[in-house]
């Protein structure tokens, strides 16, 4: 099973391999911040700290046990699911910037933390072995990806999902409907980080080597800028918007010494032309069964959202 | 000792004070948090480096050309990033800002390479002046005066003068002071304005202070500062000084007490125990949300 697996990976370009994993990835990351800050609205800059946890844990466990890969990645989830649960209770009484700055600080802080936590060699990095499993880690992480997106398309449209929305769109209102927002906001922010903590898992053992200083604030913005290019809220988009800026740098790489300028540019570009994302406002559910000839509005009605 | 790491403290606070009134002053008026705003102090610093390295120029003359030039990147800023973004969501115009700064860090990198630069020894004559046990260099009075001189003059810009009264109208209620017949577009324009000079000023002194430029300057400066405003409240100038001295002294006494690897970490703890005990940050108003 696991050669069969091996030489279909094979059959395909090792660099584009990487960067369709690198994809992946992205995918899982943007779609779990997507549900703490599209779904919900609460304005996170700490997503790649989550990142980290779960990157240095599922490390630590492969190091110091013989766990196999896929309980390794869900006991990483859920130790990152309870550090930001309980990192949460505190912070989440914030609203808007200010919570938007204390996660900053808070992703700073573990960043520091790992920088100095000896365990993990401090800043000179962790050299990951490689995943206790026979299935090739770019399957893995492509599985994983659709698991993430599946996962999240239950919940938008869960009681749990809706209650979330009725947050992201009125606090004050959603609790006067009866929604125990406090406790809401703390699992959304579990589920997120949830899912943070296992892209960080993948990319850790993917890498093979994993240092603090890469799970700086560019990082998180990273995330944060493909769910917002995608338009926010949406899983289609989270998911085309992180395909798009995780293979941009790989494509850019013609103009090696000018990407970081024009990627900053076409950021500044893209929200001036579309402030709500590429595909903001764009429903797909709708322009799927428009495709298939089965359209439930009427034509005029569709036409009109754009 | 103490006094020492005082005078240090107060010299690294007020730089941090200069860069978060840039910050607090944009945030009161259009609520953005304008990340670019650490990258033009990076630029400011460049600039004060290239005058005084080619130019020959003195100091001061090297702040205030850096003062002007930032002024006009600034307002450009607004005009290209933000102005077309000011009635869509906020996290748009966020995304639009970090654009800004990955672009301007880029830029900087390019053109002036990746390796620190320092400022020539003649850029300014460094002297010891002993107080009691203290020894206070004349850089570091350079530093706090020309800090609060800055301070001082913003303070009566915004009390004293008409486009003052204007910005402060304008952070008070947007929609009431546009109808007041108070050009919004100006009073924005002339925001951005401010706070890029003052982000400037404090991009020449930190170089002069580290003797050390780099493309990368902006990212951490800008982080702290803006923690700085957040702390002393955002949106209140006072706070911003009094945020950016508190950060300043608790993170050199942190590194005298022996935390130096923690540097980066002990302006974010402080920040974020503030912010739990006092949600809107020590000088900041409380705004009652209303359905």
């Amino acid at each position: 099973m696991g050669d069969f697996l091996q030489s279909l990976v094979n059959t395909i370009d090792p660099y584009l391999m990487q960067i369709l994993v690198n994809v992946g990835i992205a995918v899982i990351l943007a779609l779990g911040l997507n549900v703490i800050v599209g779904l919900t609205g609460q304005l996170s800059l700490g997503h790649a700290a989550f990142m980290s946890i779960g990157a240095f844990t599922s490390a630590m466990i492969t190091i110091k046990s013989g766990m196999p890969f896929s309980l390794n990645l869900i006991a990483t989830g859920v130790v990152t699911a309870v550090v930001a649960a309980i990192i949460g209770f505190p912070i989440l009484r914030l609203t808007g910037d200010y919570l938007a700055i204390c996660t900053l600080g808070f992703a700073e802080i573990v960043k520091v933390f790992f920088l100095n936590f000896e365990p993990t060699n401090k800043a000179l990095g962790l050299t990951v072995p490689s995943a206790k499993t026979v299935i090739p880690m770019p399957i893995y992480v492509w599985g994983t990806a659709i698991l993430a997106i599946i996962l999240v398309t239950f919940v938008q449209s869960s009681r749990f999902g809706r209650a979330l929305k009725a947050i992201r769109e009125d606090e004050i209102a959603a609790e006067a409907m009866g929604i125990n927002t406090t406790r809401y906001k703390i699992q959304a922010f579990a589920l997120g980080s949830f899912m943070a903590g296992v892209g960080g898992g993948l990319y850790a053992h993917f890498l093979s080597y994993i240092n603090p200083s890469d799970f700086g604030f560019l990082k998180s913005v990273d995330i944060l800028s493909m769910i917002v290019l995608g338009g926010l809220g949406s899983v289609p988009g989270a998911v085309i918007g992180s395909s798009v800026l995780a293979s941009a740098p790989e494509f850019l790489r013609f103009m090696s010494q000018y990407r970081m300028l024009v990627y900053g540019a076409l950021l500044v570009f893209l929200m001036v032309f579309r402030p709500n994302g590429l595909l903001g406002g764009v429903n797909f559910t709708e322009l799927l069964l428009k495709a298939i000839g089965k359209s439930k509005s009427p034509a005029p009605a569709a036409s009109k959202k754009k | 000792m103490f006094l020492q790491q005082l005078v240090n403290g107060i010299a690294l606070g007020s730089v941090y004070a200069l860069i978060a009134l840039g910050y607090t002053m944009v945030y009161g008026i259009i609520t953005l948090i304008n990340f670019a705003h650490g990258e033009i102090f990076m630029v400011g610093a460049f600039i004060g480096l290239l005058l005084v390295s080619y130019f020959k120029v003195n100091i001061f003359v090297a702040i205030i050309g850096a003062m002007i030039f930032c002024m006009i990147m600034g307002v450009l800023i607004e005009l290209i990033a933000y102005r077309a973004l000011r009635k869509s969501s906020r996290l748009s115009a966020l995304i639009s800002a970090i654009g800004v700064s990955i672009f301007l860090s880029s830029l900087a990198l390019m053109v002036f390479g990746a390796d620190a630069k320092g400022f020539p020894d003649t850029a300014f004559p460094v002297h010891q002046i002993s107080i009691g046990d203290a020894d206070i260099s004349t850089l570091q009075m350079l530093i706090i005066g020309v800090a609060a001189v800055l301070m001082i003059a913003l303070e009566f810009i915004v009390q004293k003068t008409k486009i003052g009264k204007a910005m402060r109208a304008t952070s008070e209620d947007y929609n009431t002071s546009a109808l007041m017949g108070i050009n919004v577009n100006r009073v924005i324009s002339f925001t951005f304005a401010l706070g890029s000079a003052l982000a400037a000023a404090g991009g020449v002194l930190v170089g002069v202070l580290f003797n050390a430029v780099s493309f990368n300057m902006g990212l951490m400066a800008g982080l702290k500062a803006f923690a700085a405003a957040v702390l002393g409240g955002i949106g209140s100038i006072p706070g911003a000084m009094l945020g950016g001295l508190l950060l300043g002294v608790s993170e050199v006494f942190g590194v005298a007490i022996g935390y130096s690897s923690y540097r980066d970490a002990i302006a974010f703890s402080i920040l974020v125990l503030v912010l739990l005990v006092k949600p809107t940050g020590l000088l900041g108003q409380k705004i009652t949300k209303k359905v």
